[in-house]
C-alpha cells in the first residue's frame, strides 16, 4: 500500500552505482516501476500506457543518464510530469453579473453530490454571496430532505454574511424511474426563486445516475438547457478505480463540464482518479472534499497528490491536518512552554488526543515520506496509545503537573487506576520525559528546519517512533500558520464528530 | 431459498444486456486463439481493467501460465475455463448463502457497514424485501443518526416494504439505537433485524471503534448476533477497497461483501482480491436503484464479466 517508488528507485539504481553508466535499460526496468505504482494508485490502465511513454522517453534523454543521482532525476522527471498533467488549477469561481450564477453538481450515484453542494453553500456564505439551494434530486428517498438539512446547518452554524435559501417541490418526488423529466420544471422554477430571492448564485443538487443510463442522462441534458449552468461540475469519488474514465468521459460529453470535484479525500486512496479524469476531460480539478464537515473542502493541490499517488508521503497535509487541531494560541503558548521545558503531563494528554483526532497514528505516518515503506514492518498499536492515554488520566493533577512526584507507591496506584501495569506507567514516564527534552529541540527550529527534521524522521529508526507507545511527534501543532499551506475557507478548529 | 429464487428471474431479465456486451468482449479477446504469452499478457491487462489490482492479476496470470506450460490449457477459451474453476474454487456455494441465527435463537442480525455513499441503505431496502417476500418478519434498525436525514431515507424505505423500523435522535448514540432496536426485534419476536449504520471512511478510527461498539451491542443483546456482517463496496471502488475491507474487518469481524452497482460499467474485480488476500467473500450483487435489484453472487458470470468489452 504504502510502496515508496522513491524507495524503489533508489534500490534500483544503487545496485548501478559505482559501475558507471546508467543504461537504456536500467530506464526501462524503473520505467516497469512507475507503471505498476500509478496502476496501485488506480490510474487507468489505457493513461498509464500513455503516460509511460511518454516519461521514457522523456527519461531517455540525457537528464537521466548523465546525472549523479539518477534515482532521484527520475522521480523528479515522473512528479513533475504527474503535476504538469494536473494542473494547473484555477480555483475562482466565476460570478455572472446580474445573477444568478447557476451552478449544476452532476455525479454517479453516491460520489457526494448533496454533501458538496453543502460545502459550497458554506464557501460562497462566507465570502459574502447568497445562495438558493435547490433539489433537483426527485428519486433518491429522503435527498430533498438532506439538502434542506443541510442548508439550515449552512444557514444557522456557519460563518459569513451571505443568505442561505432552499427550493425544494417535494411532491414532485417519486420512486426510481417514475419522476425522470420532472427535474427539468423544478430546475426552473429554482431558477425563477432564485431570481426572486435575489441569490447570487443558484445550486442545483441533481439524483446520482449511471453514465449508461440513457433515460436519467436525457433528463440531465434537458435540465442543462432549460437553465444553461454558467458552471457544471462532475462529483466524483476519489477511491473510485478504472471506471473512473468511462463515466467522467461521458459527462463530459454529454454536458461540457466545467470542472471536477473529488470527495472523500480524507481516505487513504492514492487518488490516481484524479489522474484519470483530467486526462479523459481535459477538465480542471477544482476541489477537494476532506471530510463530512461543511467546511471540509480544500483548494486542489496538483503537486501534492503527484506526490501521494507515487507513495511519496504528504508532507504539506500532514502539517495541515495537525495545525487543524491546535488552535495558533494554544499552540503558541504551548510551543513557549515546550522551549522552556515546562511542558506537562497535561499538555502531553492534550496533544495525544489532537494527534489521535487526526486520525490513525498508521495513516498519519504513512503520509510521510520515506515512512511509508518501513511501516509494513511496524506494529503501531493503538492500544497502546489508549494505554497511555489511561495512564495519564490515572494521575492527579499534581502528578500531571509534575511527574518527579511520581514514586513506586504512586505508580502502582496509577497502574491499578488505569489497568496496566507498573512498567506501563514507568514507560509513559519516561517516554514523556523524552519528548520533553525532544520538544526542546524541536521548537528552537525555523519552521523550514522543523519540516526538514520530520521529513529526516524517515530515516529514523521505526522502533524509535513507536517507542514506549509514544506518537513521537512533538509539539506538532505548534508550528505558525503558513499561510501558502492554510486553505483559505476552514476553520481552525474543528468539533470532532 | 425463494431470495435466490426471486433473484434468478430477475438476474435472467437484467442480464440480457450484459451478456450480449460481455459475449463480444471475450470474443474478441480469445476466440479460436491459441494459447500464448501475448494472449497472457492480454488476460492481464483485462484484470487490471477490471480492478481486480496489478499484484491479483499477476499471480493469476502466472497460474494460467504454469497450467499452460504443464500442457492443461492450450486455446483462449480453455484459459477463461480455468480461471472460472480457479476463482470458483474460492467461492464456494455455502460462502455466498446468508447464515441465519439457530431455530429459536432469533432473531438473525445482519449488520451493514460500508464507506460513504457505497450503497448501504439502498442495499438493506433489497435485502429486506427478498427476505420479506420469504415471508420473514422484518425490523430496520436506523443506526444512521449522523448523515442528514440518513433516518427517514431508511423510513422511506420502511413505509414502501411495509417493514418496521426502529429509530433514535438525530445525532444520538448509535449504539443505543442498536440496543432499542436488538429488544423490539426480541419482543416482536422478528425473524431478521437489519442494522443501518452511517458510512465511514476506514481511516476515521473513532467512528470505527463506535462501529465495534454497535457490533458488541447486537451481540450483548441476542446470542450469536450479528450472524452476519456485511460489507457494502461501490463496484466503481478502485485499489483502496483492500485496505477498506481489511479495516472493517478488523472492527467487525465482516462475514460478506455485498457489491453494489454492478449495473454500471465498473466490474468491481477488486473482490477477487479482497477474497484472495482476506478470505472474505462476496454474498449479493446490486444491480439497480430499486429494491428488486438485487441477485445472488455468481462467481462464474461475475469472472465473464470481467472480461467483457
Ligand atoms: N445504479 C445503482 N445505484 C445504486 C445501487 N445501490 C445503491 N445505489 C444508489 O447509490 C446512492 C447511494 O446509496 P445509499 O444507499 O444512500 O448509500 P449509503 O451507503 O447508505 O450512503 P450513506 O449512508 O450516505 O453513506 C443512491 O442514489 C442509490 O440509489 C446499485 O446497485 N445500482
Ligand atoms: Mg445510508
Amino acid at each position: 500500500m504504502f510502496d515508496s517508488l522513491t524507495d524503489k528507485f533508489s534500490g534500483l539504481f544503487r545496485k548501478l552505482s559505482g559501475r558507471g553508466k546508467i543504461t537504456e535499460a536500467n530506464v526501462r526496468e524503473a520505467m516497469a516501476e512507475v507503471r505498476t505504482a500509478l496502476l496501485e494508485a488506480d490510474v487507468n490502465y489505457g493513461v498509464v500506457e500513455q503516460f509511460t511513454q511518454r516519461i521514457q522517453e522523456k527519461a531517455l534523454g540525457t537528464e537521466v543518464l548523465a546525472s549523479l543521482q539518477p534515482g532521484e532525476q527520475m522521480v523528479k522527471i515522473v512528479h513533475d510530469e504527474l503535476v504538469d498533467l494536473m494542473g494547473p488549477v484555477d480555483t475562482h469561481l466565476m460570478y455572472v453579473q446580474p445573477g444568478p450564477t447557476v451552478v449544476m453538481m452532476c455525479g454517479l450515484q453516491g460520489s457526494g453530490k448533496t454533501t458538496t453542494c453543502g460545502k459550497l453553500a458554506a464557501y460562497l456564505k462566507k465570502n459574502g454571496k447568497s445562495v438558493t439551494l435547490a433539489a433537483v434530486d426527485l428519486q433518491r428517498p429522503a435527498a430533498v430532505a438532506q439538502l434542506e438539512t443541510l442548508a439550515k446547518q449552512v444557514e444557522g452554524d456557519m460563518p459569513g454574511p451571505g443568505q442561505v435559501h432552499f427550493y425544494a417541490e417535494p411532491d414532485k418526488v417519486a420512486e426510481y424511474g417514475k419522476a425522470v423529466g420532472a427535474a427539468v420544471g423544478v430546475a426552473r422554477r429554482a431558477l425563477d426563486a432564485a431570481k426572486k430571492n435575489g441569490s447570487d448564485v443558484l445550486v442545483l443538487d441533481t439524483a446520482g445516475r449511471l453514465h449508461i443510463d440513457d433515460a436519467l442522462m436525457g433528463e440531465l441534458r434537458a435540465v442543462n438547457q432549460a437553465v444553461t449552468p454558467h458552471q457544471i461540475y462532475l462529483v466524483t469519488d476519489a477511491m473510485t478505480g478504472q471506471d473512473a474514465v468511462n463515466s467522467a468521459k461521458a459527462f463530459n460529453e454529454q454536458l461540457e463540464l466545467d470542472g471536477v470535484i473529488l470527495t472523500k479525500f480524507d481516505s487513504d486512496t492514492r487518488g490516481g482518479a484524479a489522474l484519470s479524469v483530467k486526462h479523459v476531460t481535459g477538465k480542471p480539478i477544482k476541489f477537494i472534499g476532506t471530510g463530512e464537515k461543511l467546511d471540509a473542502i480544500e483548494e486542489f493541490h496538483p503537486e501534492r497528490l503527484a506526490s501521494r499517488i507515487l507513495g511519496m508521503g504528504d508532507v504539506l497535509s500532514l502539517v495541515e491536518k495537525a495545525q487543524e487541531q491546535v488552535s495558533e494560541e494554544d499552540a503558541l503558548a504551548l510551543q513557549e512552554k515546550m522551549a522552556k521545558g515546562k511542558m506537562t503531563m497535561d499538555d502531553f494528554l492534550a496533544q495525544l488526543k489532537s494527534v489521535r483526532k487526526m486520525g490513525s497514528m498508521k495513516s498519519l505516518l504513512g503520509m510521510l515520506p520515506g515512512v511509508g515503506q518501513q511501516l509494513k514492518n511496524l506494529d503501531l498499536d493503538e492500544k497502546e496509545l489508549n494505554r497511555t492515554e489511561a495512564v495519564i488520566q490515572s494521575m492527579t493533577k499534581k502528578e500531571r503537573a509534575d511527574v518527579t512526584l511520581l514514586d513506586n507507591s504512586r505508580r502502582r496506584r496509577i497502574a491499578r487506576g488505569s489497568g496496566t501495569s507498573t512498567q506501563a506507567v514507568s514507560q509513559v514516564v519516561k517516554g514523556f520525559e523524552m519528548v520533553l527534552k525532544m520538544s526542546k529541540q524541536v521548537s528552537s527550529m525555523g519552521m523550514m528546519d522543523r519540516m526538514k527534521a520530520l521529513t529526516g524522521m524517515g530515516q529514523m529508526d521505526p522502533a524509535a517512533m513507536g517507542g514506549g507507545g509514544m506518537p513521537g511527534l512533538p509539539g506538532f501543532g505548534s508550528g505558525k500558520k503558513s499561510t501558502k499551506t492554510q486553505s483559505r475557507f476552514r476553520q481552525r478548529k474543528r468539533k470532532s464528530r | 431459498m425463494a431470495l435466490f429464487k426471486t433473484a434468478f428471474n430477475k438476474l435472467k431479465q437484467g442480464l440480457a444486456k450484459t451478456r450480449s456486451g460481455l459475449v463480444s468482449g471475450l470474443r474478441s479477446v480469445l476466440g479460436g486463439r491459441a494459447l500464448s504469452a501475448e494472449l497472457l499478457s492480454e488476460l492481464e491487462a483485462k484484470l487490471i481493467q477490471a480492478d481486480v489490482g496489478v499484484a491479483t492479476a499477476a499471480k493469476l496470470t502466472q497460474e494460467l501460465s504454469d497450467a499452460w506450460k504443464a500442457g492443461k490449457v492450450s486455446q483462449g477459451e480453455q484459459a477463461l475455463d480455468y480461471l472460472k474453476q480457479r476463482l470458483a474454487a474460492d467461492w464456494p456455494d455455502h460462502d455466498r448463502r446468508l447464515r441465519y441465527a439457530p431455530d429459536g435463537g432469533g432473531p438473525t442480525v445482519i449488520l451493514i457497514a460500508g464507506v460513504n455513499g457505497a450503497g448501504k441503505t439502498t442495499s438493506i431496502a433489497k435485502i429486506a424485501k427478498s427476505l420479506r417476500d420469504e415471508n420473514k418478519s422484518i425490523v430496520l434498525a436506523a443506526c444512521d443518526t449522523f448523515r442528514a436525514a440518513a433516518v427517514e431515507q431508511l423510513e422511506i424505505w420502511s413505509g414502501r416494504l411495509g417493514v418496521e423500523v426502529v429509530k433514535g435522535q438525530q445525532g444520538g448514540d448509535p449504539a443505543a439505537v442498536a440496543f432499542d432496536a436488538c429488544e423490539a426485534a426480541v419482543a416482536r419476536g422478528a425473524d431478521v433485524l437489519i442494522v443501518d449504520t452511517a458510512g465511514r471512511l476506514h481511516t476515521q478510527d473513532s467512528l470505527m471503534r463506535q462501529l465495534t461498539k454497535i457490533k458488541n451491542v447486537c451481540a450483548k443483546k441476542i446470542p450469536g448476533a450479528p450472524h452476519e456482517v456485511i460489507l457494502v463496496l461501490d463496484a466503481t471502488v478502485g485499489q483502496n477497497a483492500i485496505t477498506q475491507a481489511k479495516v472493517f474487518a478488523e472492527a467487525i469481524d465482516v462475514t460478506g461483501i455485498f457489491l453494489a452497482k454492478l449495473d454500471g460499467t465498473a466490474r468491481g474485480g477488486i473482490v477477487v482480491a479482497i477474497r484472495d488476500q482476506l478470505g472474505i467473500p462476496v454474498k449479493f450483487i446490486g444491480v439497480g436503484e430499486t429494491p428488486d435489484d438485487v441477485e445472488p453472487f455468481e462467481p462464474g458470470r461475475f469472472i465473464e464479466a470481467l472480461f467483457a468489452e
